[in-house]
């Protein structure tokens, strides 16, 4: 079906609508978690290991504890003992329970050490000097491949406790391990005329949000722990405190104001545990503000992984047999370790329709660097490079455009994925995505290569990327609508508005529901005493699943509008229709009833209530799909890469908010190019991250990008509402890829490992030369 | 020490600690707008406006605006909602996190550039980092206001 034919009648849904909080934000209004937070407030600070792996034998605080101000310093032997995990999943999640809030062993550096709390920074920094720590240190385990089964164990506590079978073994360093796969693959490949057979290594990168970890917590007048806190999962905060703090999921109150970015970052809790135990402990409002330093050393970023290809092909050029094997660094705790792998292979294969055999085997393993978590693209961005790489690799091979390979293999419409759960793709314009690039970018002038007049040589590169739509069968999205005095809305959601604008698409489903205009839907989220549950915004799902609960709602509360307005009319509900001002007989419009009258007459002798609640959730989790390619000039004597254009082409579904999606894709293509070129993890030999700063971490500015243009070609999803499909995160995955393979095409350098730095490239043509 | 400053215009007096920055003065006195993003000068996220022009204000001492006048985006609510619309009108605004220094930066480059060219203008808010909206956004909404502006400049010479 033609997305166009569809859309066109839209009021709200499929407008660029301007986002419902745009005017605070521009303006500049108090309106996060330290703007809001009481400057009563303790300030909460972290005393950081200097040690990759170290027991610790004794901790003095008592002269920290006498500097006036301080009003508490914690060590191991001041919290609970029960091991929980940070990542913000659904119960019982797949990340093994390997944390304490603080531990007598320290598992890499700037692992928490000593929990300081005081009136003023001033303070706290002196008492944090104060304190003296006697460490036994050990040798850290600090290479990923020689994890597994090594003698040094990162996790050998007996307490250590994995809820879900996801193959973790703490006693092999082991955080998850599993195989899949259809058919003889090695057979398959065997008879392949090509095969490639390569190595990829990818980083542990940095969401680096502009608003770092940051959390507020106070005591209520019920004696709840009130927790403020900068999240993407309120309801897994308030359950991860509980289990962290040792004290009943009633006690904990989470709340949501806006966020500066998340990007995934903040789908583990990486802060809120500090000052919710300060609170909890010394019943003083607290908060803790991450430093630039501690977001980049002690967070929650992207596994690292290695993974292995092999992709064959037959002499028509027919993919027939892909083999891959993911070893993943899940650092010294396992959040988000057994998920996000597993997304490396599905989502990477899954984008090749014809194969006879596929194979995806991995492990993910412990290791005493900084933990890692989830970030935009989750496992999926890592497979796709390597897979990616991989077949732009094989068309090198065969003398093949690599386009032309793709438009042979790639998955269409209609067609099962073995690799994705035995899905049936939908809605899938993958097709369209590829032949717009090719335009747009003129592949056919630009492929390979030229030589520019300057010594410069360009080249181009292509990937393409899928992702899901939510995770299937588990993810809920939830929310209540109420209709108010005047016939206005009120929505409120348990989905976390993290800056992307879910707010605002999600009222303008509601607003094309209820045919009303966007301002009479009042928005509120998330505060989980009140909000309706929702898993987060996480996994791409929340336009995807929390919008089917709207479209949901919004039917139900109609229904009860029509039932109760059919009774003040005398007639049956059979026999009335509603629009967005009233509820009318349908043989007779002008016998109505206005809905500002029903919400009048609903608060007045009344026993029905004009709010409902509506969940929903998905058995299945339609992939978007997108094309990216990359026009980039190397100087050959600098090796320096100057990204010139950048193509994207979307199936995203419907786009409800033509805007945000476009700014979400931009967006999610400036931190892929980051990845590709730029952002940098480098650890010395001792197990300390450097690039512990903006100063080392190089995000992309607004002088490294060129000309990136976006287009979409709608495909309609129609388990989605209004045929939207997930936009959130896919847009990382093709940058990487495309980049390297561009490169490649211009120098001769294959790059298999991120980034793709300047001094790499010259290096290289050095040695080649 | 004392110190008097103009923070948007209102005169300011008050006892700080020497070596207090500036972004932490002014957010002591209710400019919230005024945000910090990295400790090393290199998201431009504190940017405000020390006697017209833009500074990083976690890189300057409080005590340096002594005597001085200090403006925050508080301080330029209009011009803000004014371009702060055209942001918007491209939903580039985003999380909003970094919007203030952005904008400040922004104003002091319309001060300093006539007409300026894509590049120029890429070139005076290279200091100034998003994570959200990959710039392009932000630039065809910089793009738009500065056209109007111009429109405006015209249709007042007329």
């Amino acid at each position: 079906m033609k997305q166009n034919d569809i859309t066109s009648n839209y009021k709200y849904v499929h407008q660029p609508v301007q986002k419902k909080d745009a005017m605070a934000l521009v303006t500049g209004q108090a309106v996060y978690v330290n703007d809001i937070a009481s400057k009563e407030s303790l300030i909460v600070k972290v005393l950081r290991s200097p040690h990759a792996h170290a027991l610790i034998q004794k901790i003095q605080t008592e002269s920290a504890k006498k500097i006036p101000g301080i009003a508490c310093v914690l060590t191991y032997e001041d919290v609970p003992q029960k091991r929980f995990t940070m990542a913000g999943q659904t119960y019982p999640e797949p990340s093994p329970y390997d944390r304490l809030i603080l531990d007598s062993r320290v598992r890499f550096v700037g692992d928490a050490v000593a929990i300081v709390a005081g009136s003023n920074e001033k303070a706290v920094d002196k008492a944090l000097a104060k304190i003296k720590v006697k460490y036994k240190v050990l040798e850290p385990l600090l290479d990923f491949r020689n994890a597994k089964d090594h003698t040094i164990l990162v996790h050998p506590e007996d307490n250590w406790r994995s809820l879900s079978q996801v193959g973790a073994d703490n006693k092999r360093n082991l955080c998850a391990s599993d195989s899949d796969g259809m058919g003889d693959v090695d057979e398959v490949l065997a008879n392949c005329k090509y095969v490639v057979e390569e190595t990829y290594h990818t980083l542990a990168n940095q969401q680096a949000m502009m608003e770092t970890f940051r959390t507020y917590t106070y005591l209520d007048a019920y004696g709840r722990l009130n927790v403020v806190s900068s999240t993407q999962v309120p309801f897994h905060v308030r359950r991860i405190l509980a289990n962290a703090l040792d004290i009943s999921k009633s006690k904990i109150r989470v709340s949501k104001p806006r966020i500066g970015g998340g990007f995934g970052a903040k789908q583990t809790v990486v802060a809120e545990v500090y000052p919710a135990i300060v609170t909890w402990i010394t019943g003083k409002p607290a908060k803790m503000l991450y430093s630039r330093y501690e977001s980049q050393i002690c967070s929650s970023p992207r596994h690292e992984m290695e993974i292995k290809v092999r992709v064959g092909a037959d002499e028509d050029g027919v993919i027939k047999g892909v083999d891959m094997y993911t070893l993943s660094n899940t650092g010294a705790f396992g959040e988000h370790g057994p998920t996000t792998v597993g997304l490396s292979g599905h989502k990477a294969i899954s984008l090749y329709g014809k194969l006879e055999a596929y194979r995806f085997d991995y492990d993910v393993v412990y290791t005493n660097v900084m933990s890692a978590g989830a970030y935009r693209g989750y496992g999926a961005t890592q497979g796709i490079f390597a897979l990616e790489s991989a077949v732009n690799e094989l068309a090198d091979k065969m003398h093949m455009d690599p386009v032309k390979l793709r438009e042979q293999n790639m998955v269409r419409e209609g067609q099962i994925m073995p690799s994705y759960y035995g899905e049936r793709t939908n809605s899938c314009a993958l097709d369209r995505c590829l032949t717009r690039a090719k335009e747009m970018m003129n592949w056919d002038e630009k492929f390979p290569r030229k030589k520019m007049e300057n010594g410069k040589v360009r080249g181009v590169g292509i990937a393409m990327a899928m992702q899901g739509s939510g995770i299937s069968n588990v993810d809920v999205g939830s929310v209540t609508i109420k209709l108010n005095d005047e016939g206005f809305y009120s929505l409120s959601l348990g989905a976390a508005d993290m800056g992307t604008g879910c707010d605002t698409i999600l009222a303008q489903i509601a607003a094309e529901e209820l045919e009303c205009p966007l301002e009479n839907i009042a928005v509120k989220g998330v505060d989980t005493d009140v909000s309706p549950y929702d898993s987060g915004s996480y996994a791409s799902s929340t336009t995807y699943i929390t919008g089917q609960a709207v479209i949901k709602a919004c039917v139900k509360l109609k229904n009860q509008m029509m039932e109760f307005g059919a009774d003040k009319l005398g007639l049956s509900v059979e026999q009335v229709s509603i629009d967005g001002k009233c509820v009318y007989n349908e043989d007779n419009p002008e016998e109505y009833i206005t809905i500002s009258d029903i919400s009048y007459a609903a608060e007045c002798g009344c026993n029905t209530a004009m709010q409902v609640t509506a969940s929903h959730s998905s058995p299945v989790s339609p992939p978007p799909y997108m094309v990216g390619m990359a026009e980039v000039e190397v100087d050959c004597e600098t090796g320096q890469v100057e990204l010139l254009d950048y193509v994207a082409v979307v199936d995203c579904g419907t786009t409800i908010n033509p805007n945000l999606t476009r700014v979400q894709t931009e967006g999610g293509l400036v931190q892929g190019i980051g990845m590709a070129l730029y952002e940098n993890i480098q650890y010395t030999e001792a197990g300390q991250m450097m690039n512990n700063s903006f100063m080392q971490y190089k995000l992309p500015t607004r002088q490294d990008i060129g000309k990136i243009r976006v287009e979409f070609e709608e495909s309609y999803e129609a388990t989605g509402p209004y045929g939207a499909k997930s936009i959130g995160e896919i847009v990382i995955n093709t940058p990487s890829p495309a980049i390297a393979d561009a490169v490649y095409r211009a120098t001769g350098l294959r790059f298999r490992e991120l980034p793709i730095t300047a001094e790499k490239i010259a290096m290289g043509l050095l040695e080649k030369a | 020490m004392l110190i008097k400053m103009w923070l948007n215009g209102e005169p300011i007096r008050d006892h700080m600690d020497a070596d207090m920055l500036l972004l932490d003065f002014v957010r002591r006195h209710g400019a919230l707008s005024v945000k910090r993003g990295c400790e090393t000068a290199n998201c431009g996220l504190c940017t405000v406006l020390l006697e017209g022009k833009p500074v990083l204000s976690c890189s300057i001492l409080a005590a340096k605006a002594e005597g001085k006048h200090v403006v925050t985006l508080e301080g330029v609510q209009k011009e803000a909602e004014e371009f702060g619309t055209f942001l918007a009108n491209q939903g580039a605004e985003q999380c909003g996190f970094c919007n203030p220094g952005f904008i400040m930066n922004i104003l002091a480059m319309e001060k300093e550039l006539k007409d300026p060219t894509e590049e120029e203008i890429n070139e005076y808010l290279a200091g100034n980092l998003c994570r959200c909206s990959g710039f392009v956004g932000q630039l065809r909404s910089i793009q738009a206001y500065l056209k109007h502006k111009q429109e405006v400049r015209a249709h007042e010479a007329e």
